[in-house]
C-alpha cells in the first residue's frame, strides 16, 4: 500500500500543480504535498517488514509480456525513499524565495520527477523500473532546458543524449534478459534465478553497467555532470546530485550485481580501478575550480567514485556503507547547494575570485556551511563518516593497495573543501559582498534540519545501519 | 530454338532499358526505356512459359504447367498501360509547368 | 566512580554547546565562567577517578555507552576505558587545559563578545576531542578524537579568519594531519579485517594472531598517523605554522593536547609495537632526526613563538626516541613534564606578547626582567626545566630517555646529548634576548610595559611549581631503588617488558654528568653572549639556512604542493576539456558531420536514385550467387 502512495501522491499533486496558475499557490501546494509524501515515507521506513500488503503491491500490467506492477519497500528502498522524501520539501522550502516564470509547470515537473524517483526505488519488476527511470529523467530535461543558465540548451542536449544512449543500452540488456528467463517475465525473482552463459552475463553486465555508470557518473562517463549542475537551476541541481545520481548506484545494487554476480566479480578489478582513477582525477580537478557549483560537482564525482568502487568490492560491509553513504551524501550535498544558491541569489556570482569574507556579514550561514563542508570531508561524528568508514573498510578487505590509493582522496577532499570554505567565507570582505544578508529563515531552518540529520546519524548511525542489513543479506544469499 | 537465345535477347533488351533510364534525361525516353525493360521481362516470361509447357505437353497433353507465366505477362501489360497513362499525364503537367521534359529540373522537391 | 567517566568529556561538550549557541547573548564573564567551569568539573572528576585508579589492584574499567557501528562483520561499541594510562592523560589534559582556559579568559579580553564566545566554544571542543581520544576503548573511538583535535586545531589556528595567512596555516595543519589520519585509518581497517574487533583489550589479547609482516605494517601505518599528529619528520611543518592562532591555543596544542596524541597512541599499543622491532627502529631514527633538526632550526628563529614551536617538535622527537628504544614509561614521563614546562613557556610568551602589544620578535624585546617579575621568574624556571638541569622536572624525564638510548646504542645517546645541549642553548638565547639587557622596542611600548593580570600570572605560578617538582614522580633507580612512582603506576598498562637497563651506576652517573655539564656550558655561553650582544642582524651563511628552516617548507611547496596543483590544472584544462569532454563532444559532432554528408545522397536527382537502386540490385545479385564464398571469411572475422 505504501509504495503506491509514495508514487501516486507526487504524481497526482504534480498534475494538480499544472493547473495552479498563481505562483504562490503552486509553490505552497508543492511544498505541502511533498511534506505529505515525507510523512508517508517516514511511516514506511518505520514499519517492520511483514508479509502483509503494507509494504508491497502487485497487479497485472501487460499480461502478454509478463510485465507486472510489482512494488516493494525493502531496507535499501526505505533508505532511498526516505532520502527522496526528505530532499524535496527541503528543496522546495529552501528555494521558496526564488521565482520561476511559469511556476506551475516548474513545480509540476519537479513533482513528476519525484514520482519517477520513488518508482525507481520501489519497482520490483525490471520493465517497470525502466519505465520509472525514464519518468524521472524526462522532467529534468525540460526543467534544465527551460529554467537553466545561459548555455542551458547545449548542456541539456548533451545530458539528454548521454543519458538516452545509456537508457538504450539498458533496454537492450533488459530485452536480452527477458528472452533468457524461462517464464518470459521481468519479475525480480525470476531474474535473480536466471542462468546465463558467460558471454551472456558479460553482455548484460556491460550494457546495464554503462547505463548506470553514466547516471552515477563514473569516470570517464562524467563530463555531462559538471556542465549540467552548473547550468541547471539550483533546485534541479539539488534533485540531480542529491537523489538522482543515486539511481545509478542503487540500480547496480538492486539489479546488476544480483542478476549477473559472476560477471560482476570478474569485472570488479576493472570497475574498481576506473572508479579509483575517477576519485583522484575528480579531486584533483576540483582543486582548480573557480566556481562553487563546479567544485561541488567534481567533489560529488569523487564521492560517487568511492561508492562505485565499494559496491564491487564484494563485501557486505562495503555494501552497507554504500547504502548509508547514498543517504548521507544526498543530505550533505543538498546542504552545500542550498548555501551555494543563497550566495548566488544574493550576490549574483559563484566565482571564488569574486567572493571572500562572507563570514563577517553572515556568521550563521558560515557556521552552517562549515558543518556541511565538514560532513563533505567525512569527519567522524558526521553522517558521512560512517558510510566512508564502512566503504573503505570493505575496499581494504578487497585489496590493501587499492584502499590505500583510494584513501588519497580523503586528503584531497580536505584540501579543496577547506579551500572553498576559506575562499568564500574567510579573509577580508571583498567589495561587492557587503549586501549579503545572513541566511533567510526558510533556508536557515532547512539547513539546521540538515545539520541535525548530519549529526544525529553521525553520532548514532545504528538505525540506518539496521535498515541496510537486508541489502547485504540478498548478496550473501547469492554467493 | 534453344532457350538461351531468348534469354540473351531479353537480357540485352533489359540492359538497354537500364542504361537508357540511367543516362537519358528526357522523361519520354526514360519512359520508353522502362517499357523496354518491362517488355524484356515479358519476353522472358513467355519464353519460359513456352519451354515448360512444351516439355510437359509431351507426357500429358491436358497439363497447364507453365501457362500461369502468361498470366503474369497480361498483368504486366495491364499495369504498364495504366502506368503509361498516369506517367504521361505527369509528363504533360511537367511540360506545362517547366516547358521541358528534362527530369533534372525535378529536384525542387529536394529541400 | 570510574563508571561516571562519561561525565569527563560531557562537561566540555556542554560548555561548547552553551558558548557556541549563546555567544551572541551571553556576557563575556559568563562565557569565561562556563568555559573554565566545565573544564574544572572535568578535572575534578578526573582527579577522583585518578585516586580510584591509584589504589593497588585496580583493574581497567570499560564504560559502555552505546553501539556506534554494529554490522555483521564487526561491532564497534562507543566505549570508554579507564586505566592507569588514560587516567594519567586525563589529569594532564584537564589540569593543564583548565589553567590555559583561566589564562585565556584574561588574554582574550579584548575580543568582541561573540568572538570571545566562539573562542571558548572551540577551546572546549578541543578538550572534548582530546578527552574522547584518550578515553576511547577502541581504535575507532580514538580515531574520532584523533580527527576531532585536527578539526579544532584548524578552527583555532584560523581563529582570526580575516587573515588569509592564518587561514592557510590552519588548512595546512588540517591537511597534514589528514595525511597521518589516512595511515591510522588503514591500520584500523587492517586490525578489523584480521581480528574483527578494534577494542584494545581484545586486540592485545589476540595480538599473537598477527604475522610479523602484518604487525609491522599495522604499527608502521599507525606511526604514520602519529607522525602527522605529533609533528614528526616529514609531517612536522604544520606545527610551527600553527602558532598563527592565539597564544593560549598554542599552549593547548603543544602541551596538553593534540601533539601528545601520537605518544599516547603508541604507548597504548605498546603490545603491538614490542612485536615489531623494525618499526621501533624506524621510530627511533625518525625521533632522533626530528629532535636534532628542529633544535638546529630553533637556534636561529627570532619569533618568540617559533622558537618554542620548534622546541616542541624537538622534544616530541625525544619522546619518540624514547618509544623507539622501548622506554614507554620514559616517554609518558616526558609528555607529562613537557606539558608543564611547555605550557608555562607558551603562557609566559603570551604574557610577554601581551605586555609589548603583540610584538613577537625577540629582537625588539629585552630587559623585560624588571617590568615583569613573575613572568620572568616562571619563564626562567621553565627554561631550566626544559634544559634538563637538576632537580627540575625535565632533568628526570630526559635522563630516563637518554639512559635507555645509551643502553640501546651509544650513538643514539651522543646525538641525544648534543640535541639537549642545543636545547639549552636556544632556550637561553631566547631567555636572554627577551628578559636581559635593555629594551629595544619603541619608546611607546616601553612606557606601557606591565605585568599581566592575576588571571594570567596565577596559572604561570602553578605551572612553574609543577615544572619544578614534577620530576620527583620518576626518581631513577640510581638515586633511590624502587622510587619511580610513575613506572610503578603505569606498569599494568605497559605489559611489554621494558628493556632492562644493564647500566652500572657508575655509567649512569657519568651519563648524567656529561649531559648536565654540556647543558650548563651551553646555558652559560648563551647567557653571557646574548645578554650583552643580542643578535639583531639577519643571519648569513649557514645561519641563514637555519633561519629559513633548512628550506623544508619551500622544498615541500616545490616538490609536492605546486606540482599537485599544477597537475590538477593540467587535468582540468587538457585532459578534461580537450580530452574526455572533447571525445564526448567529438562523438556528437561526428554524428552530426556524417549525417550532414549522408544527407547529400538525397540529391533529388532521379538519375542518382536509380543508379543507387541498380547498383544495390547488382550487389544483391552478386551476394546471392557468390555470397556463400564469403561465409567462411565472415565467420573468421566475427567468430
Amino acid at each position: 500500500m505504501i509504495p503506491v502512495l509514495l508514487i501516486l501522491v507526487p504524481l497526482i499533486s504534480g498534475l494538480v500543480t499544472l493547473f495552479l496558475r498563481q505562483e504562490k499557490v503552486s509553490k505552497t501546494w508543492a511544498l505541502f504535498s511533498s511534506v505529505i509524501t515525507l510523512a508517508i515515507a517516514i511511516f514506511g521506513a518505520a514499519s517492520a517488514n511483514t508479509s502483509g500488503n503494507l509494504l508491497a503491491f502487485d497487479a497485472s500490467w501487460v499480461p502478454t509480456l509478463g510485465a507486472r506492477f510489482t512494488f516493494g519497500l525493502d531496507g535499501m528502498g526505505k533508505v532511498l525513499t526516505l532520502l527522496t522524501a526528505i530532499a524535496f520539501p527541503v528543496i522546495f522550502a529552501s528555494t521558496f524565495k526564488n521565482r520561476y516564470s511559469g511556476s506551475n509547470a516548474f513545480y509540476g515537473l519537479m513533482l513528476f520527477s519525484q514520482a519517477g524517483l520513488m518508482g525507481v526505488f520501489l519497482a520490483m519488476d525490471l520493465l517497470l523500473f525502466y519505465f520509472f527511470w525514464e519518468l524521472a529523467l524526462i522532467p529534468v530535461y525540460f526543467l534544465c532546458s527551460r529554467w537553466g543558465g545561459e548555455r542551458r540548451i547545449a548542456v541539456t542536449w548533451k545530458f539528454f543524449i548521454y543519458t538516452f544512449a545509456g537508457s538504450l543500452l539498458m533496454l537492450a540488456g533488459i530485452l536480452y534478459l527477458y528472452y533468457q528467463t524461462p517464464d518470459h517475465s521481468f519479475a525480480m525473482r525470476s531474474l535473480y534465478n536466471i542462468e546465463l552463459t558467460q558471454r551472456g552475463e558479460l553482455f548484460v553486465f556491460w550494457t546495464l553497467f554503462i547505463a548506470f555508470a553514466i547516471k552515477m557518473p563514473v569516470f570517464p562517463f562524467h563530463t555531462w555532470q559538471p556542465d549540467t549542475y552548473e547550468q541547471s537551476p539550483t533546485a534541479v541541481t539539488m534533485v540531480l546530485s542529491g537523489v538522482m545520481v543515486k539511481m545509478g548506484v542503487f540500480a547496480v545494487l538492486r539489479w546488476l550485481i544480483p542478476i549477473v554476480p559472476n560477471a560482476a566479480v570478474r569485472m570488479s578489478d576493472v570497475v574498481i580501478i576506473f572508479s579509483i582513477i575517477g576519485m583522484l582525477y575528480a579531486s584533483l580537478i576540483a582543486i582548480r575550480q573557480d566556481d562553487i557549483k563546479r567544485l561541488i560537482a567534481y567533489s560529488s564525482i569523487a564521492h560517487i567514485g568511492l561508492m562505485s568502487a565499494a559496491m564491487f568490492a564484494d563485501e557486505g560491509v562495503a555494501t552497507q556503507g554504500v547504502v548509508i553513504q547514498m543517504f548521507s551524501h544526498g543530505i550533505n550535498v543538498i546542504g552545500l547547494w542550498i548555501v551555494a544558491d543563497l550566495i548566488e541569489q544574493q550576490l549574483g556570482t559563484r566565482k571564488f575570485s569574486e567572493l571572500g569574507g562572507l563570514a563577517q556579514k553572515a556568521p550563521t550561514l558560515a557556521i552552517l556551511f562549515v558543518v556541511m563542508a565538514l560532513a563533505n570531508v567525512a569527519l567522524p561524528l558526521t553522517n558521512a563518516f560512517v558510510g566512508e568508514f564502512l566503504m573503505f573498510n570493505g575496499l581494504f578487505r578487497y585489496n590493501h593497495w587499492m584502499a590505500g590509493i583510494a584513501g588519497i582522496s580523503i586528503i584531497l577532499v580536505a584540501v579543496y573543501t577547506l579551500w572553498m570554505v576559506q575562499k568564500v567565507f574567510y579573509g577580508e570582505a571583498r567589495t561587492g559582498v557587503e549586501m549579503i544578508a545572513d541566511v533567510s529563515p526558510g533556508a536557515k531552518y532547512m539547513l539546521i534540519t540538515l545539520v541535525l540529520v548530519v549529526i544525529v546519524f553521525g553520532v548514532y548511525p545504528q538505525p540506518l545501519i539496521n535498515l541496510t542489513n537486508d541489502a547485504t543479506k540478498i548478496l550473501a544469499q547469492l554467493k | 530454338m534453344p532457350i538461351e537465345y531468348y534469354i540473351m535477347l531479353s537480357v540485352v533488351l533489359f540492359c538497354i532499358g537500364v542504361v537508357g533510364v540511367l543516362t537519358r534525361r528526357n522523361a519520354i525516353i526514360i519512359f520508353m526505356c522502362i517499357e523496354l525493360m518491362l517488355n524484356a521481362v515479358n519476353l522472358m516470361l513467355v519464353a519460359f512459359s513456352k519451354m515448360h509447357h512444351g516439355a510437359e505437353y509431351l507426357t500429358n497433353p491436358t497439363s497447364t504447367a507453365g501457362t500461369d507465366a502468361q498470366l503474369f505477362v497480361f498483368f504486366i501489360m495491364v499495369v504498364a498501360a495504366a502506368e503509361v497513362s498516369v506517367g504521361l499525364a505527369i509528363i504533360v503537367m511537367l511540360y506545362r509547368n517547366t516547358h521541358s521534359v528534362d527530369v533534372n529540373f525535378l529536384n525542387r522537391l529536394k529541400n | 566512580m570510574s563508571q561516571l567517566a562519561y561525565l569527563i568529556p560531557l562537561f566540555p561538550l556542554i560548555g561548547f554547546l552553551i558558548n557556541g549557541l549563546g555567544r551572541n547573548k551571553l556576557s563575556k564573564s559568563l562565557i569565561s565562567i562556563i568555559g573554565c567551569g566545565t573544564i574544572l568539573a572535568s578535572f575534578i572528576v578526573s582527579l577522583l577517578i585518578f585516586f580510584e585508579v591509584k589504589q593497588p589492584g585496580f583493574r581497567a574499567v570499560t564504560v559502555h555507552l552505546f553501539d556506534f557501528i554494529r554490522v555483521p562483520a564487526f561491532n564497534i561499541p562507543f566505549d570508554f576505558q579507564i586505566d592507569q594510562l588514560s587516567s594519567l592523560f586525563l589529569l594532564i589534559i584537564t589540569g593543564v587545559g583548565f589553567l590555559i582556559h583561566v589564562y585565556s579568559s584574561a588574554y582574550m579580553k579584548e575580543e568582541a563578545p561573540q568572538h570571545y564566545g566562539r573562542y571558548f566554544a572551540y577551546l572546549n571542543l578541543f578538550v572534548f576531542s582530546m578527552l574522547l581520544l584518550v578515553l576511547g576503548a577502541n581504535y575507532v573511538i580514538m580515531f574520532i578524537g584523533w580527527e576531532g583535535v585536527g578539526l579544532c586545531s584548524y578552527l583555532l589556528i584560523g581563529y582570526w579568519f580575516k587573515n588569509n595567512e592564518y587561514n592557510y596555516a590552519a588548512r595546512k595543519a588540517f591537511v597534514m594531519n589528514r595525511i597521518g589520519d589516512l595511515g591510522f585509518l588503514l591500520a584500523v581497517f587492517w586490525i578489523l579485517q584480521k581480528l574483527g574487533t578494534s577494542t584494545y583489550s581484545e586486540v592485545f589479547a589476540n595480538a599473537a594472531n598477527f604475522s610479523t609482516a602484518e604487525v609491522t605494517g599495522i604499527t608502521m601505518l599507525l606511526f604514520v598517523g602519529a607522525m602527522g599528529k605529533s609533528a614528526q619528520i616529514p609531517l612536522y611543518t604544520w606545527l610551527p605554522d600553527a602558532m598563527a592562532g592565539p597564544t593560549p591555543v598554542s599552549a593547548l596544542i603543544h602541551a596538553a593536547t593534540m601533539v601528545t596524541a601520537g605518544i599516547y597512541m603508541i604507548v597504548r599499543s605498546n603490545v603491538l609495537y614490542s612485536m615489531a622491532p623494525g618499526t621501533l627502529g624506524f621510530i627511533t631514527i625518525i625521533g632522533l632526526v626530528t629532535a636534532l633538526l628542529a633544535a638546529t632550526i630553533a637556534i636561529k628563529q627570532n619569533d618568540i613563538k617559533k622558537v618554542l614551536a620548534y622546541s616542541t617538535v624537538s622534544q616530541l622527537g625525544y619522546m619518540f626516541l624514547g618509544l623507539g628504544v622501548g622506554a614507554y614509561t620514559g616517554a609518558v614521563f616526558h609528555v607529562m613534564t613537557h606539558a608543564f614546562f611547555k605550557a608555562l613557556l607558551f603562557l609566559g610568551a603570551g604574557s610577554v606578547i601581551h605586555a609589548v602589544h603583540n610584538q613577537q620578535d625577540i629582537r625588539y624585546m629585552g630587559g623585560l626582567k624588571k617590568h615583569m617579575p613573575i613572568t620572568h621568574i616562571t619563564f626562567l624556571l621553565a627554561c631550566l626545566a626544559i634544559s634538563g638541569i637538576p632537580p627540575f622536572s625535565g632533568f628526570f624525564s630526559k635522563d630516563e630517555i637518554l639512559a635507555a638510548a645509551y643502553a640501546h646504542n651509544p650513538v643514539l645517546w651522543i646525538v641525544g646529548v648534543i640535541t639537549a645541549a642545543l636545547t639549552a642553548f636556544y632556550m637561553f638565547r631566547l631567555y636572554a634576548m627577551t628578559f636581559l639587557g635593555t629594551f629595544r622596542g619603541t619608546h611607546d611600548q616601553e612606557h606601557h610595559l606591565h605585568e599581566s593580570p592575576s588571571a594570567m600570572t596565577i596559572p604561570l605560578i602553578v605551572l612553574a611549581v609543577l615544572s619544578v617538582i614534577g620530576g620527583f614522580v620518576g626518581i631513577p633507580e640510581v638515586f633511590a631503588p624502587n622510587a619511580h612512582a610513575l613506572a610503578n603506576f603505569l606498569s599494568p598498562v605497559i605489559v611489554a617488558p621494558a628493556e632492562s637497563h644493564h647500566l652500572s651506576h657508575a655509567t649512569e652517573y657519568m651519563l648524567m654528568g656529561v649531559s648536565v655539564g654540556l647543558a650548563a656550558i651551553a646555558i652559560f655561553y648563551a647567557w653571557t653572549r646574548f645578554s650583552k650582544r643580542p643578535e639583531i642582524a639577519d643571519a648569513t651563511g649557514a645561519g641563514k639556512m637555519l633561519a629559513n628552516k633548512w628550506y623544508i617548507d619551500e622544498l615541500y611547496d616545490a616538490a609536492i604542493a605546486r606540482p599537485l596543483v599544477a597537475f590538477g590544472g593540467f587535468l582540468n584544462r587538457f585532459v578534461e576539456k580537450s580530452g574526455i569532454d572533447a571525445v564526448v563532444n567529438g562523438v556528437g559532432k561526428g554524428v552530426q558531420y556524417t549525417s550532414n554528408k549522408i544527407r547529400l545522397l538525397q540529391s533529388g536527382q532521379v538519375g542518382n536514385y536509380i543508379l543507387m537502386m541498380v547498383l544495390s540490385m547488382v550487389l544483391m545479385i552478386l551476394l546471392i550467387f557468390y555470397g556463400h564464398n564469403l561465409t567462411p571469411i565472415l565467420n573468421k572475422v566475427f567468430k
